[in-house]
């Protein structure tokens, strides 16, 4: 059984009288320790598409079951506790809390699922060291450079253990042999056996993954599946060519 | 999200805004230290009444005094009022179960008659002399420090013995000697209109509970200090922060002789006829129960009708009427202070909400965070709920803290107010108020900060 299974997704917004179809009919399965992405233009539903299956956002219709939970009905308690134990989101602006230290910044969603704090500080002390980023533990966001923000990011996604670690273009804002480094470090946890599904516009960022998936118009537009079609992917990574 | 986590985040938002949060707590901090101050000011004042009300003989006694203007079915028989009279006190003591010790009172002032007090050139400024039976000590409260009362015996003989207050002892004989010892004039002798009257009994000087604590402390003070030190200038700094409270006061400048005493030595208006018939200025009794004070004084009256040959002539004066109007009182200083106090907190309630709406503003990004990562709306509800009470219990703390030097400030600045007396329980009332305040003042921005949709705000720049 796939760790996520979406059947016939649709959303549509409506915007002054004028109703608009992110989502037209997606159906995606995807299995655990998987690393796929997905790519598309923005407007194409990509980002829609990630809030639903990452309990943002509740799809108008169809069916998804993440882990075992039909969650396209979930009331907004259990989707947050799912965003909470389940899901580990990192974001292309890192979206760190800039009051708070960088331990404090991981700690944060353990808060949530209420760790002692004794508990708290040791989960996230060693998600730091996972990323090499224990020695600033004690700095703020404001003191970190792009890539040391998005590694502490990184470290908050992990923390709780989650089942699938979305991120959505988590190399944009940074320069790109910082941006390599991010995505290595996100193959070297797809090694590690997690699930990790990259949203991006960019094609050559979305080359890191075997899966890639391709969103158009709110559709699947064209896939490319190692296990369907046999490709190899491309690993070799940052060559850009 | 546990409780102290929450309320760790909520002191670390102050204090990342610290002067945004000080200028939002100034207003809960009037609020809190006014409402507290004011409820001490009222308890002081109401204490002070109460305490006087309890020196006056408290609800108990009843003064019955003669009265010349008659009901209008009497006019015509203004000629025979007589007054209250000896006659009157023997038949409510036969006659009239519900009361007892119904002592006769004739009272002379110096500054409306000619009495005059004096001592070896020394007199008294203001004296109020009573002529009376050794039981009126009971009914006015009074209390022998040093000596004894007159007896029945020397007023039957009408014997030139007194009882003095301590405030005619200040003015005859001064207060302390030159070794700081207090003086007490027992077996002395002191001229009421040039004829002398043994002092056999002083009363013990009668003050409020705070200005006796505060002439302890002064004393105690001047004790440690070298032993050469001139008492009379403590005179004069006590009598200062004494407050002028008529009963104590005019307690204290009491001079009592026996009735008899008065009616045959020193009173000019005494003619002829039988001393039965000396009109008296009152007559006081105290009743066995207060709740039964309707038919007691219904039974004075049928007594005093009698004696009276039906005649209306006199009046009762109850405590009762004492008691109501200090409720009343009271009441009205609380019902306005507590308006004073509301709306400064209103204000700084108000201001609260302001700052928390606009900090919930600058946050929306934080709050989308924090939705993303498994924050409930709950939880964040709980959030900003929990920084507006923060903040405003913070606000409350300082207010109860400053409240005691508000409060000196005041006092020192009028000192012949009432002296204010700080309580626990408005303590606590001005705290909880805080916390209400904080509560209320957090609903609105707790709620709309829970109601955003975590996609929006994370969008949000």
């Amino acid at each position: 059984m796939p760790l996520l299974e979406l059947r016939d997704i649709h959303k549509t917004y409506h915007l002054g009288g004028e109703t608009i179809r992110a989502l037209d009919g997606v159906s995606l399965d995807i299995d655990s320790g998987e690393f796929i992405s997905i790519i598309g233009p923005s407007g194409s539903g990509k980002s829609t598409l990630m809030h639903i299956i990452g309990c943002l956002d509740s799809p108008t219709s169809g069916t998804i079951n993440l882990d075992g939970v039909m969650i396209h009905n979930a009331s907004a308690r259990q989707l947050a506790s799912i965003r909470n134990k389940k899901i580990g989101f990192v974001f292309q602006f890192f979206n760190l809390l800039p009051k708070l230290t960088v331990r404090q910044n991981v700690e944060l969603p353990m808060i949530y699922s209420g760790f002692s704090s004794k508990e708290r500080r040791e989960r996230a002390m060693n998600a730091l060291e996972s990323v090499d980023m224990e020695d600033r533990s004690k700095h703020r966001p404001s003191q970190l450079s792009g890539g040391q923000q998005q590694r502490t990011a990184i470290a908050r996604a992990l923390v709780n253990n989650p089942k699938i670690i979305f991120a959505d273009e988590p190399t944009g804002n940074l320069d790109s042999n910082t941006g390599e480094r991010i995505l290595q470090m996100f193959d070297k946890l797809h090694t590690e056996g997690k699930t990790v599904m990259l949203v991006t516009h960019d094609p050559d960022i979305a080359a890191v993954t075997p899966r890639r998936i391709e969103i158009r118009d709110g559709k699947i537009a064209n896939e490319i599946d190692p296990k369907l079609s046999g490709q190899t992917p491309r690993f070799n990574i940052g060559t850009n060519n | 999200m546990n409780l102290l986590t929450t309320i760790l985040s909520g002191f670390r938002e102050i204090r990342a805004h610290w002067f945004r949060s000080a200028l939002t707590m100034f207003g809960v901090i009037c609020g809190v230290a006014s409402l507290v101050t004011m409820a001490a000011f009222v308890k002081g004042k109401e204490n002070l009444l109460r305490e006087s009300l309890a020196q006056s003989g408290g609800l108990e006694r009843i003064t019955v005094e003669s009265e010349d203007d008659l009901p209008d079915y009497q006019k015509h028989l203004e000629d025979e009022i007589r007054g209250i009279t000896l006659k009157d006190v023997y038949a409510l003591r036969n006659n009239a179960p519900l009361v007892y010790n119904v002592t006769p009172i004739i009272e002379k002032r110096s500054f409306r008659s000619d009495l005059r007090v004096t001592r070896k050139g020394k007199s008294t400024r203001y004296t109020l002399l009573q002529g009376t039976w050794p039981e009126s000590l009971d009914i006015m409260e009074h209390e022998i420090e040093h000596g004894r009362m007159f007896s029945d015996i020397e007023d039957h003989l009408a014997k030139n013995v007194c009882v003095i207050g301590t405030e005619v002892r200040n003015s005859l004989f001064g207060e302390y000697d030159e070794y700081g010892e207090t003086i007490v004039p027992i077996d002395e002798t002191i001229f009421i209109n040039y004829k002398p009257f043994k002092i056999v009994g002083m009363l013990k000087e009668y003050m409020t509970e705070e200005d006796r604590k505060k002439k302890e402390e002064a004393k105690k003070n001047k004790e440690n200090k070298e032993r050469g030190f001139d008492w009379r200038s403590m005179r004069y700094k006590d009598s200062n922060s004494r407050r002028s409270m008529i009963v104590y006061s005019s307690k204290n400048s009491s001079i009592l002789i026996p009735l008899n005493t008065l009616v045959s030595k020193l009173d000019s208006s005494f003619e002829s006829g039988s001393k039965m018939d000396r009109s008296l200025s009152e007559l006081t009794m105290k009743i066995f129960d207060v709740s039964l004070l309707e038919k007691s004084l219904q039974q004075v009256r049928n007594v005093l009708l009698r004696t009276h040959n039906g005649l209306e002539d006199f009046e009762f004066e109850t405590q009762e009427s004492f008691a109501d109007d200090i409720t009343q009182a009271i009441y009205n200083e609380r019902t306005s202070g507590m308006f004073i106090a509301g709306i400064c907190l209103l204000v700084g309630g108000i201001g609260i909400i302001n700052i928390m709406l606009s900090s919930i503003s600058e946050r929306v990004r934080e709050i989308g965070i924090r939705k993303s990562i498994g924050a409930t709306n709950l939880d964040v509800f709980a959030q900003i709920l929990t920084e507006s009470v923060v903040l405003a219990v913070s606000g409350g703390i300082i207010g109860l803290i400053s409240s005691p030097f508000l409060i000196d400030g005041l006092a020192s600045y009028a000192p012949d107010t009432t002296p204010p007396i700080l309580t626990v329980e408005s303590m606590v009332i001005g705290f909880s108020f805080s916390a209400i305040t904080g509560s209320l003042a957090g609903l609105i921005p707790a709620i709309k900060a829970a109601k955003l949709d975590p996609i929006e705000a994370l969008r949000y720049d």
